[in-house]
């Protein structure tokens, strides 16, 4: 037999082993259909948890640890002077939590008979996948096909040079070496979370934004404690400033900084976002359609492309790109694709940086509201009157509640302060369900701990 | 407050719309959802559901009139609301699904329900599950809950809510009936509801458009109203295709198109005369049948949007040279989407020709509230018994569908019987015109 001959066929084959991808797969294995997932690395888990969400997480944790023992000195506790090896943190990062995790992936694709090929998938047509995998060459040919190609992160344009000194958050991920002075390009959550992993194990940190504030178009009284944090952690932060040239100098890299002049730095990480990879995997050779900002693949609310025999999930699909949106889009692709009536119709998406203090939120902003002239009541909970923030030596955060003026219904909701990407989950849950400020001010929550600010919040609101 | 209801957005890029009839006189308290207005463009005649209940202030239109997308129709006094009160609520059975139904939905859609909040709709993941499952469109649905929720309730009572077919819909334009007749009992089939396809695989919903949900209200009508008997007959056409052929230059030469539909068209006409009971109207309300004392054929065409069916006037008048060069003309500017309101209207028998399509015999539905229609099949060369002889002669396979409450078997087939005898004796059709 030739090789290339060598044809399966499946209901669904879904490419890309990401968190959209392997939780499509579950779900049609969970509800009958027989699944495939097509993966470069043959792995599930995706950029999520092989660079991106889950290494960073760990690595913040570690800045964590290092932020509190420096605290603890004011509680009068001090730990000396932190002693940090690489090697083994590396090793922890690499193997305790992202091994351990991927190996529990796969154990659940072997549990639910999902099988993983290696290979690059690309579309031979609306009904096959080629798989390229080295010298081998496997056809699927699929009733229905998934993708999940997720996104990777964009390059500077025009700063032209290649050095392994400029990194993007994949590589910053791999923890090289601490550099001495390190420049972030980019005040997003990538380039805010990995300054503060970088800065807090000991790196000088400047940090350039384009825009005129860190994480545009988040409402800015929710910003500003973690403004006020990075201010003092990092070494500088440019706003409304361009970087517009990199080059190799030595054993560093010299930056041309739009206003400050040249300046040298030992690292570079590039954080300006991330773009949709839709493109070499052969969707030309079929119906698909891609919008014309962005180059996302084209999908309605079911997950379906313009292609009837192909589905799409996850950031290929568009903003925001988070893994829990592609979890949500996956289960509902499969479910669709098992004929239930599922939809992606969520109301709420939260999104979570994971900053010393943590910013999260979740349906409507403020700032939205005000631009679509809502009429909505606002509350605003100072963590300064929590007991639990006072316990915890960090009065710094606030809760905040947005409510449809009229009805009362729960809108949108925006925490800043330690564990705000826990707190955020009560939020959705309250924005999803429709539930009234009424029914949050009444939600007995327990005492103390900082769920209490959206109670307080709510109750505020209601007078 | 007093509010302003505009013609609303049509869809399918249509500007204006004539109004047909107002449903409403000033001074009515009418209810949400309950039948405005009739308009027709020149896609289709719609009933406009009012958005919202209250009294008629004014009425700013008169039947006949036309009028832009945007133009004030009606007029609402004090104290009208989108939200009903309890009892009106009640007797609405289901305002919620009105927007769901036929009628006109880019109609009903703008006029939303003035005092719903902002944002996305509220109703909790598994109620928006319910309202898939069973077609419930939830921005249509008033939600009962607290701060305006939908509950599982209200999407229940969206999807089972019956929908009253408006039977009020002719009563204010209609005139008493005369004399001792009676009205017919009303046909009130309601279709059952669909399974769930979704258990058997994937689905997908399209909806329809404006043209295709004319087209099925139409059918469903006449089909559901009309008890509709088909007579099959052949007329032998040899010598009319002689004549067809012989003329086809000579046509050409005044810019026609000599074409069989054309001497179908004047036989159907010629023989509508003598059965003057296949060129009328049964008016059940009235008991009673309208006559109609001229001559108007549709011809029913297929344009890529779907069928529709132009209108030739005075067919019985004309000669076929000049039935001809109108029906290319109408044909042409149907299919191009240019027909006017005055091509659609006012058709009394309608005849239509798949032959080109091929097929042995077609059975139409009756273009309601026409009494009959004539479907023509392709002419065939077929072998023929004359005098002991087998010779090949052309045939034309003739279903005629007829309403049988108007017409017995036996008048469809005398009917029938004169148009065959008018195809098959062509130089009849020149001289009895």
């Amino acid at each position: 037999m030739v090789m290339g001959d060598l044809v399966d066929e499946v209901d669904v084959a879904v490419l890309g082993g990401g968190p959209g991808g392997y939780s499509a797969a579950f779900r049609c294995a969970e509800l009958g259909l027989e699944a495939v997932v097509i993966d470069a690395a043959q792995r599930l888990g995706g950029a999520c948890l092989f660079e991106g969400c889950i290494p960073s997480k760990a690595l913040l944790h570690v800045a964590a640890v290092l932020s509190e023992a420096e605290r603890a000195k004011e509680l009068g506790v001090d730990f000396g002077e932190p002693r940090i090896s690489l090697d083994p943190l590396r090793k922890w990062k690499q193997e305790r939590v992202v091994g351990k995790l991927a190996r529990g992936l796969t154990g659940v694709a072997k549990t639910k008979g999902v099988e993983v090929i290696g290979g690059r998938g690309v579309f031979e047509d609306s009904s096959t996948l080629r798989i390229e995998a080295g010298e081998t060459l496997r056809k699927v040919r699929f009733k229905h096909a998934i993708v999940a190609t997720g996104s990777r992160p964009s390059g500077l344009p025009g700063v032209g040079a290649r050095s392994e000194r400029i990194m993007d958050s994949t590589a910053a991920l791999e923890l090289p070496d601490i550099p001495e002075r390190l420049l972030v390009i980019g005040g997003g959550y990538i380039g805010l979370e990995m300054g503060t992993v970088y800065a807090t194990l000991g790196s000088r940190v400047t940090l350039v934004e384009m825009t005129d504030g860190l994480l545009p178009g988040v409402d800015r009284d929710l910003v500003q404690p973690l403004q006020r944090r990075v201010d003092k952690l990092f070494a500088a932060i440019h706003l409304k400033t361009r970087v517009t040239g990199l080059r190799e100098a030595g054993a560093g890299i010299e930056a041309e900084l739009e206003g400050h002049g040249a300046q040298r730095f030992d690292r570079v990480l590039v954080a300006v976002g991330r773009q949709a990879q839709s493109d070499g995997i052969g969707l030309e050779a079929t119906r698909v359609r891609l919008t014309e900002r962005g180059r996302f693949v084209r999908v309605d609310d079911r997950g379906r492309t313009d292609d009837p025999r192909i589905y799409a999930v996850g950031d290929v699909t568009g903003e925001p790109m988070l893994a829990h949106r592609a979890m949500r889009q996956g289960k509902v692709a499969a479910e669709v694709l098992a004929g239930r009536p599922a939809a992606f119709d969520n109301v709420a998406i939260p999104a979570v940086v994971f900053t010393d203090p943590e910013i999260a939120w979740c349906g409507l902003s403020e700032a939205q509201a005000k631009d679509q002239g809502l009429a909505v009541k606002i509350a605003k909970f100072q963590w300064a009157a929590s007991g639990r923030a006072a316990t915890l030596g960090r009065s710094d955060g606030l809760t905040k509640l947005v409510a449809d003026a009229a009805s009362g219904r729960v809108l949108g909701v925006g925490v800043v302060g330690p564990g705000a990407g826990e707190l955020i989950a009560e939020a959705t849950l309250a924005v999803e369900t429709a539930a009234l400020v009424e029914d949050v001010a009444a939600t007995i929550h327990a005492h103390p701990t900082l769920s209490e600010s959206l109670m307080e919040a709510a109750e505020h609101l209601l007078g | 407050m007093s509010r302003t209801f505009s013609l609303p957005d049509l869809g399918e890029g249509l500007t204006e719309a004539e109004i047909v009839a107002v449903l409403v006189r000033e001074g009515d308290v009418i209810r949400e959802d309950a039948p405005l207005l009739e308009v027709e463009t020149d896609k289709a005649q719609v009933e406009i559901p009012s958005p919202i209940g209250g009294r008629v202030e004014k009425v700013h239109v008169t039947p006949g009139q036309t009028v832009k997308v945007g133009a004030p129709l009606v007029t609402f006094g004090e104290g009208s609301a989108g939200a009903p009160s309890a009892p009106a609520r009640a007797a609405a059975a289901a305002p919620a699904a009105a927007p769901a139904r036929a009628a006109a939905p880019a109609a009903a859609a703008p006029p939303q329900a003035p005092d719903r909040p902002a944002g996305p709709v509220a109703a909790t993941p598994a109620t928006r599950r319910l309202a898939r499952e069973l077609g419930v469109d939830l921005k249509a649905v008033r939600g009962s809950g607290p701060g305006g929720r939908v509950l599982d309730a209200d999407v229940r009572a969206a999807a089972g809510g019956s929908r009253a077919p408006a039977p009020a819909a002719g009563t204010a334009t209609r005139p008493a009936p005369a004399g001792p007749a009676k009205p017919l009992a009303s046909v009130g089939l309601e279709a059952p509801p669909l399974p769930r396809f979704e258990q058997w695989g994937p689905v997908e919903r399209a909806p329809l458009s404006h043209l295709r949900r004319t087209i099925a209200e139409r059918m469903t009508l006449s089909a559901t109203l009309i008890p509709h008997v088909t007579h099959f007959d052949r007329a032998d056409i040899t010598d009319l295709d002689a004549v067809i052929t012989r003329n086809l230059e000579a046509a050409r030469a005044k810019g026609v198109t000599l074409t069989l539909t054309a001497f179908l068209l004047k036989a159907a006409a010629l023989a509508l005369l003598r059965h003057p009971t296949f060129n009328a109207s049964l008016d059940p309300a009235a008991g009673e049948l309208i006559l109609k004392r001229y001559c108007n054929l549709g011809v029913a065409v297929a344009t890529e949007r779907g069928l529709i069916v132009p209108v030739l006037r005075e067919i019985d008048r004309k000669p076929v040279l000049e039935i001809a060069r109108e029906l290319g003309a109408l044909a042409q500017r149907a299919r191009e989407g240019k027909a006017t309101l005055d091509d659609l209207r006012g058709g009394t028998f309608t005849v239509t020709n798949i032959g080109a399509l091929g097929g042995t015999a077609a059975i139409p539905i009756i273009n309601y509230p026409e009494v009959a229609i004539l479907g023509v099949a392709r002419g065939r060369l077929e072998p023929v018994v004359r005098q002991g002889q087998i010779v090949p002669r052309l045939l034309l396979p003739l279903t005629l569908t007829f309403d049988h409450r108007v017409a017995d078997g036996v008048d469809g087939a005398r009917f029938a019987a004169e148009i065959v005898q008018l195809l098959e004796a062509p130089e009849r059709l020149l001289w009895e015109w």
